[in-house]
């Protein structure tokens, strides 16, 4: 195990405000300050509002990727990502740290950077291939598979400004999947084109990591794709590190870090959630059996939801629950039994037992609907609650019970003899 | 930890391909990665060329248009203002001029458009930033080629009247000084725009006013002999009158003032590639 990118200390800022105007008069102040030896006066912290002027998008950032993994890489819009990918692939430089490399580099942050649109398509992989590093003889060597891989054989002597954007897109993909570099850098390029084509894409993806044995460090805010590939991440926040590690554990943090476990709500002063036919009132989750504070894999517990409910006659009514976990996948839905409902005070309470329930975060949403047909209320991401594992953690267990999506306990029957 | 210190090891023995540093020496000039990138530049080259002339009907004739109907436009205002022409065939006269001159100009102006005109793509894929003006002044070398096909059939015609010479083989070396100044003043200029955007507008006109300071559609034989000294400080001005003295036999210019243009070319050069040196770290913050 080799490291082949190894990051220390980068930090990144910006300088807020108006580039531009001013700018002259700033370098000549700047200039007499330096060969009269004062403090640089534009490099002042706050300007005269005192508003900060310098903006830090990435501060000590460190990190080492070990040849052949697949690193993700997530955090929220500002976090960090894309200042930290741009460092990486030289676009622009570290205010201050390094980064080492070992191997070709590659950098695919966008799809199609550089197609020209009066150009065929044929001509357009030869200029993005190069524009990504390959030359001509590599091109021309996985050409066929290229279009192949694409679907527009058809048109490939076609300009690419008569293409769909979906052909357009493929196309673009197509060549930056056939790059051979060492490290592979990727931004979001996964968030093109059809379901199908992203299935293709994903199946490229894990061909150049797990088959081909290259780095690759992955963007993305498509959880389930980083979760999917990447075996370790790192969670960026406000520019800092704030985790490194397992995909699942960065990932449990990150979530976590987003919507902290809210397992009592109340909406009296919220009418965001209220429909015509309803004022939610509050929502709460009681954990049942034991004096625990928290739920693990065995415990029960039941969610209540309280609101208050005015329907006209509707005699055939149901609660719908939906479990959801943190990659946003239904884990179950159970509807209520039909029950009548005129006016007033309305609740609904739904057991879960235990030993049902994975580890991991949960989400639910509740859905009010007459007739089996009307929808009289929908409410998505009432709380969120985190299911943790009672197992010490040094019991020795043969399998990796992190993939399962529940773990009921089920009777058996063993015969033997 | 044990596997720390082995990592650790493993570190110190591997050598590291690429470092990213905050900065850099200015004075870098990494051939080898350009070399490596060599297609791209003939692809730039390509597609400027290509590019343009799709959907047009007269296609890489407008090369031709263009100098062709300007000498036309000279040869007709300097008969009026009688401006002469060293005796030599007027059309010969601004022609040669006129392309030789249309090379500077277009690479001055397109290389300076650089940063600005590739923000988009230098934004999102690192490549050689060098490739784009060099592939600027190889597809306006095509161009001046073409352009310079258009000389001959005239050159044909007045062969009774004009005197090429041996001087004929230091073409090649005037192309070179020419694309050097072009490049040199285009790389400082695009590395100034991202900066002070007001130098788009300089640029533009500031080549249109540099034609009248320099002998293109007067010989420098005309200017007074106290102003000849001023003139020649320009550097293309002795370029261009040695051009005219290869190709017609008349032409003002010393060996002296040669050699200052070349030595000017080169030095203008190497203050472009540190200024885009220093630019292309950090532009993608700032353009």
């Amino acid at each position: 195990m080799s490291i082949v990118v190894r990051a220390e200390n980068v930090s990144k800022t910006y300088n807020l405000g108006q580039i531009g105007s001013g700018t002259l008069n700033d370098d000549i102040q700047r200039f007499i300050a330096r060969i009269t030896g004062r403090e640089d006066p534009t490099k002042k912290v706050l300007d005269k509002h005192g508003n900060e002027t310098v903006h830090v998008a990435l501060s000590d950032v460190s990190f080492d990727v070990i040849e052949g993994e697949v690193l993700g890489i997530v955090g929220k819009n500002g976090a960090g990502k894309s200042t930290l990918l741009k460092i990486l692939s030289s676009i622009t430089s570290p205010t201050s740290g390094c980064v080492k490399m070992r191997g070709r580099v590659a950098s695919l942050l966008e799809v199609g950077t550089g197609f020209h649109p009066e150009l065929s398509g044929r001509e357009n992989i030869y200029l993005n291939g190069a524009i990504l590093g390959m030359t001509r003889n590599e091109v021309s060597r996985k050409f066929d598979e290229i279009v192949d891989f694409s679907g527009v054989s058809k048109f490939i002597d076609t300009p690419v400004k008569r293409y769909s954007s979906g052909m357009y897109v493929r196309l673009a993909f197509a060549v930056a999947a056939h790059l051979e570099p060492e490290i592979l850098i990727v931004d979001e390029v996964l968030a093109v084109g059809d379901a199908d084509f992203q299935k293709k894409c994903m199946g490229k993806m894990k061909e150049v990591s797990v088959g081909q044995g290259r780095t690759v460090l992955f963007v993305s805010h498509n959880l389930a794709a980083v979760q999917n590939l990447c075996g370790r991440s790192i969670f960026l926040k406000g520019g800092k590190v704030n985790a490194i590690g397992t995909t699942k554990d960065v990932l449990n943090k990150y979530l976590m870090d987003d919507a902290n476990s809210v397992i009592e709500r109340d909406w009296d002063n919220d009418c965001l959630a209220d429909t015509e036919f309803v004022k939610m009132r509050y929502s709460r989750i009681h954990i049942q059996n034991d004096d625990s504070e928290s739920i693990k894999v065995g415990t029960a517990f039941s969610i209540e939801v309280a609101m208050d409910a005015d329907f006209d006659n509707e005699e055939n009514i149901n609660f719908s629950f939906n479990l959801y976990n943190i990659y946003g996948q239904i884990i179950f839905n159970s509807l209520s039994e039909s029950f009548t409902h005129f006016k007033g005070s309305l609740k609904g309470r739904i057991f879960v037992q235990g030993d049902l329930l994975n580890t991991g975060i949960y989400k639910f949403s509740i859905m009010i609907s007459a007739d089996r047909t009307k929808t009289m209320f929908y409410l998505e991401d009432v709380l969120t609650f985190e299911v943790f594992d009672e197992r010490e953690a040094d019991e020795k267990w043969f399998g990796d019970l992190s993939v399962v999506l529940i773990r009921p306990k089920l009777r058996w029957e063993i015969t033997n003899g | 930890m044990t596997s720390t210190t082995t990592m650790e090891e493993i570190h110190h023995e591997q050598e590291w391909s690429k470092i990213i540093k905050p900065t850099e020496s200015l004075f870098r000039f990494n051939f080898r990665e350009l070399w490596q990138y060599r297609d791209l530049i003939v692809l730039f080259v390509k597609r400027d060329f290509v590019s343009v002339y799709k959907q047009t009907v007269l296609g890489p004739l407008w090369h031709i248009i263009q100098p062709l109907f300007t000498t036309v436009v000279f040869v007709i205002l300097g008969s009026f203002a009688k401006i002469p022409t060293d005796d030599v065939p007027r059309i010969l006269f601004y022609l040669t001029g006129i392309v030789l001159w249309n090379y500077f100009a277009s690479c001055l102006t397109k290389t300076s458009g650089t940063f600005i005109g590739s923000a988009q793509i230098f934004g999102k894929v690192y490549f050689p930033r060098l490739t784009v003006p060099i592939s600027v002044i190889v597809s306006n070398l095509i161009s001046f080629f073409l352009q310079f096909m258009l000389i001959i059939p005239f050159l044909v015609f007045y062969r009774n009247t004009i005197h090429p010479n041996l001087y004929m083989l230091a073409i090649p070396v005037i192309i070179v000084v020419i694309a050097m100044m072009g490049l040199g003043f285009g790389l400082v200029v695009s590395s100034l725009t991202i900066k002070y955007r007001d130098l788009v507008f300089l640029i533009a006109f500031g080549v249109q006013l540099g034609m009248y300071v320099t002998p293109i559609i007067y010989p420098l034989s005309m200017v007074p002999i106290k102003y000849q000294m001023l003139m020649s400080f320009n550097p293309i001005s002795s370029i261009i009158e040695l051009f005219r003295y290869a190709l017609l036999g008349k032409g003002t210019f010393t060996l002296l003032s040669i050699i200052y243009s070349c030595v000017f070319s080169i030095i203008i050069l190497v203050i472009g590639i540190l200024f885009f040196n220093q630019a292309e770290r950090n532009f993608v913050d700032t353009v």
